[in-house]
């Protein structure tokens, strides 16, 4: 008993004691599924049984076109979102940060609001419009501004641009909070420093906005990288189903469903997710060195 | 030091559940609502976001859990529970009905059978997933044979067979036929072509073959002269044009258990190769969105765009659901076939339910179930409510549940259903196996060969054909 309490008082022991909810909590619930997903990723796994079988999954995987032309539209789509939603959130947190805007917390709220809705609901509505029917709204809209219909969702351009769009509209609103979080964190004597100086408005955003707010910048490209390569339920919404024509909407994780779910072969399922996870960190990785996210740590 | 190891480790393990975020997706992927199954019957009707869990019958009776991806399907077992109380006082039940959406109750359902623990009494079984689900025959499900033996004799054996395991047993109770019709827009068709409606029912009632059908379509496409609007619509999001196809030649592109599955068939060259002409004599369109059982489809049919298309009985629900404003203009007809003598129909979806081994009651939940969709009260109830063609075909000459006018369906189509599937009879209803291979093949028709094809009415069908055998073959 003496013994016991020497050890709970003990500074030494402390630490251990109270990191090991989290501990335990993430040994069972991240890392024992991580393994297991690595080990199932060897195993052609039946309904009864589950039997070794090497590397025959990622051979297959290798030589599977629908999984390439998956993680052909999986890059593309996170490649689209980077472009799309970094500068422009960033546009409008410093929008919102100046004094040209009126109503600021009515633009927030408006821009935040979808991240809010279910995609299973909003994606329903977003297939409605993009319906290739002419009177599906985004038809109408086209036909107003003289270009006729689309086949929105049967075509590889269109339909990526229909996967944005939600992507844009959804997202918007959260990033630029982050951004929005980061310039508030700017001390403003630096503005009026610069303003002494006779700064302008671009360069005090070139020279005082990018480089302050570049931990934020990294840590949304990063969720941004992981979150693209990760998309399913958008794509799943838009084509009522993990079934789009010539498979332009289908993505890594849509695969790794397809294999896992609908056709109940985990074990592959599996090696697609590991491949998954290997491209995700590596892509993450190469950007967190180049950025020196890595290298200012041990500075410090 | 000692810090140093602590912060370490806090590092290690947060980088480590960075990792994990990506690799973990395997398990939770499962959020889908909608069916991904262009060919099973409920694909539009799935449940959204909350699940409904409703309780029926007598609190003290044997409680079991029914787990469903149709809310309607669990208020059919509500209420056939307390019709059987009624009739059974001796060993009453009480049903707590579970609607989950689609994919998610699939999903549950494989996880718990494989865990050997929470899969609920009583479940239902899409016909596109049942071969993930058989593939545990007794091990996790009840063998029916017994229970449904009382009906055995008039049930339809292609359907029964649907649902059998490997092993030859039934696992699986079905709810329809599924048999394929066409469906004839008469108002439409007599008001472009100046005819009366009878006059338009008996040109319909001649045509037998393709070629009577294209002849038909012809006359109402010179007679409209519209170029808006069209016969029929094939479809690139499923595969029933092709299925009608291959049970009129008996053909099967899976295989069954024992051979590959083979898609370079004449029934499926023939079918798409016939499409294609259509589409660029322009007697026909591509399906908007791909099929017709989608709000872009239902549209279509509202707009008269198109006249004719064939599809199975089940879709009766969604005239009557979605297209109220149709009552009194559409006409069902037997399927036109290639040569005389062929099969005009095919049966196409279905839900087969089952009762699994982890059940407390097996013996109770079999027969309840049983006598639910397979008795002749079960099948008046399930034609009322749901409106399907029920497998027992004792009920389908009884003048009363055939014909009776207050059946909102019989009130519906200028026909009667029941008089269209006892025209095409027992014999005239083919049968496309699902196998574990259905869902490659479908996968790979509703994504690519179809997209080919029609959408590009020019691409070579036997090339579409060969690319689509190979995809499969990878498979198998």
């Amino acid at each position: 008993m003496k013994g016991f309490r020497k050890f709970l008082y003990s500074q030494k022991t402390a630490p251990y004691v109270f990191v090991l909810p989290f501990i335990l909590s993430f040994a069972i619930f991240w890392i024992y599924p991580l393994f297991s997903a690595i080990i199932m990723s060897f195993q052609d796994i039946g309904a009864i049984s589950a039997d070794w079988i090497g590397f025959a999954n990622y051979q297959k995987l290798l030589k599977d076109k629908v999984f390439h032309t998956a993680m052909l539209n999986s890059a593309e789509y996170m490649l689209g979102t980077l472009l799309l939603l970094i500068p422009f959130p960033l546009l409008f947190a410093v929008l919102m940060d100046s004094r040209l805007v009126k109503a600021k917390g009515v633009w927030k709220a408006l821009l935040y609001l979808p991240a809010l809705t279910s995609v299973v609901i909003s994606g329903t509505l977003f297939r409605l419009m993009f319906t290739e029917y002419p009177t599906g709204q985004m038809n109408v809209l086209t036909q107003m501004l003289g270009l006729g219909t689309f086949k929105w969702l049967k075509i590889k351009t269109t339909s990526m641009a229909a996967l944005l769009i939600v992507c844009c509209w959804r997202w918007t609103g959260v990033n630029m909070l982050y951004f929005l979080s980061g310039l508030k964190a700017i001390d403003v004597s630096l503005y009026e420093a610069a303003d002494i100086d006779g700064a302008n408005g671009l360069q005090k955003f070139k020279f005082i906005t990018i480089p302050l707010i570049k931990p934020t910048t990294i840590y949304v490209l990063t969720i941004s990288i992981y979150a693209g390569l990760a998309m399913f339920l958008e794509s799943y919404m838009l084509w009522a189903g993990n079934s789009s024509p010539n498979n332009i909407g289908l993505t890594i994780v849509g695969y790794l469903y397809k294999r896992g779910i609908e056709k109940n072969d985990m074990g592959y399922a599996c090696a697609v997710g590991v491949v998954l996870m290997i491209i995700a960190l590596t892509i993450n990785v190469v950007q967190l060195v180049a950025n020196g996210t890595f290298k200012s740590d041990k500075e410090d | 030091m000692k810090k140093k190891l602590v912060s370490a480790l806090l590092c290690t393990s947060m980088a480590a559940s960075l990792l994990v975020g990506c690799g973990g997706t395997t398990a939770d992927g499962s959020t889908g609502e909608t069916a991904a199954e262009t060919t099973e019957e409920t694909a539009g009707e799935t449940a959204e976001e909350e699940i409904p869990t409703s309780t029926y019958g007598d609190p003290n009776g044997t409680h079991l859990d029914m787990w469903t991806f149709v809310e309607l399907h669990g208020a059919h077992y509500g209420e056939m529970a307390e019709l059987w109380n009624q009739q059974n006082p001796d060993k009453t039940i009480e049903i707590t009905c579970t609607t989950y959406p689609y994919g998610d109750m699939h999903t549950k359902l494989l996880t718990s059978l494989e865990a050997g623990t929470g899969a609920p009494d009583i479940c239902d079984v899409e016909v596109g997933q049942f071969p993930n689900v058989v593939a545990g025959m007794d091990k996790w499900m009840v063998p029916l044979d017994d229970y449904a033996a009382p009906y055995m004799s008039t049930m339809v054996p292609a359907r029964m067979a649907t649902y059998q395991g490997e092993d030859g047993h039934y696992y699986g109770a079905p709810y329809h036929v599924g048999a394929a019709v066409m469906y004839y827009n008469v108002a439409a068709m007599s008001e472009a072509m100046g005819l009366s409606q009878d006059e338009v029912i008996a040109k319909i009632d001649a045509v037998k073959s393709w070629s009577d059908y294209e002849a038909l379509g012809t006359e109402y496409k010179t007679a409209i002269s519209d170029d808006t609007k069209f016969w029929t619509s094939v479809d690139t999001g499923g595969c029933d044009w092709l299925w009608i196809a291959m049970a009129q030649y008996g053909e099967d592109w899976t295989g069954g258990f024992d051979n590959p599955a083979n898609v370079k068939l004449q029934s499926v060259e023939k079918m798409l190769t016939m499409q294609q002409s259509w589409l660029q004599s322009g007697l026909a369109q591509v399906s908007p969105d791909g099929h017709v059982d989608l709000e872009a489809g239902y549209q279509n049919i509202i707009d008269h765009n198109i006249v004719s298309f064939p599809k199975a009985m089940w879709y009766m629900s969604r005239f009557t659901g979605y297209m109220p404003e149709e009552k009194g203009n559409w006409y069902i007809a037997q399927i036109p076939t290639f040569e005389a003598g062929q099969k005009t129909s095919v049966g196409i979806g279905g839900t087969g339910t089952v009762v699994t081994t982890q059940s407390a009651n097996q013996e109770l939940a079999a027969e309840f179930l049983c006598w639910a969709k397979m008795s002749e009260e079960g099948e008046q109830h399930i034609w009322d409510t749901l409106g399907f063609d029920v497998c027992n075909t004792a009920c389908w000459s009884v003048d009363s549940f055939a014909h009776d006018d207050n059946n909102q369906y019989n009130a519906y189509f200028i026909n009667y259903p029941y008089d269209v599937l006892n025209e095409i009879g027992l014999d005239g209803i083919g049968k496309i196996s699902v196998v574990s291979i259905s869902p490659t093949i479908n996968e790979y028709m509703c994504t690519t060969t179809l997209n080919q094809v029609l959408e590009d009415p020019t691409y070579s069908v036997a090339d579409a054909l060969s690319e689509c055998q190979d995809a499969v073959d990878m498979e198998q």
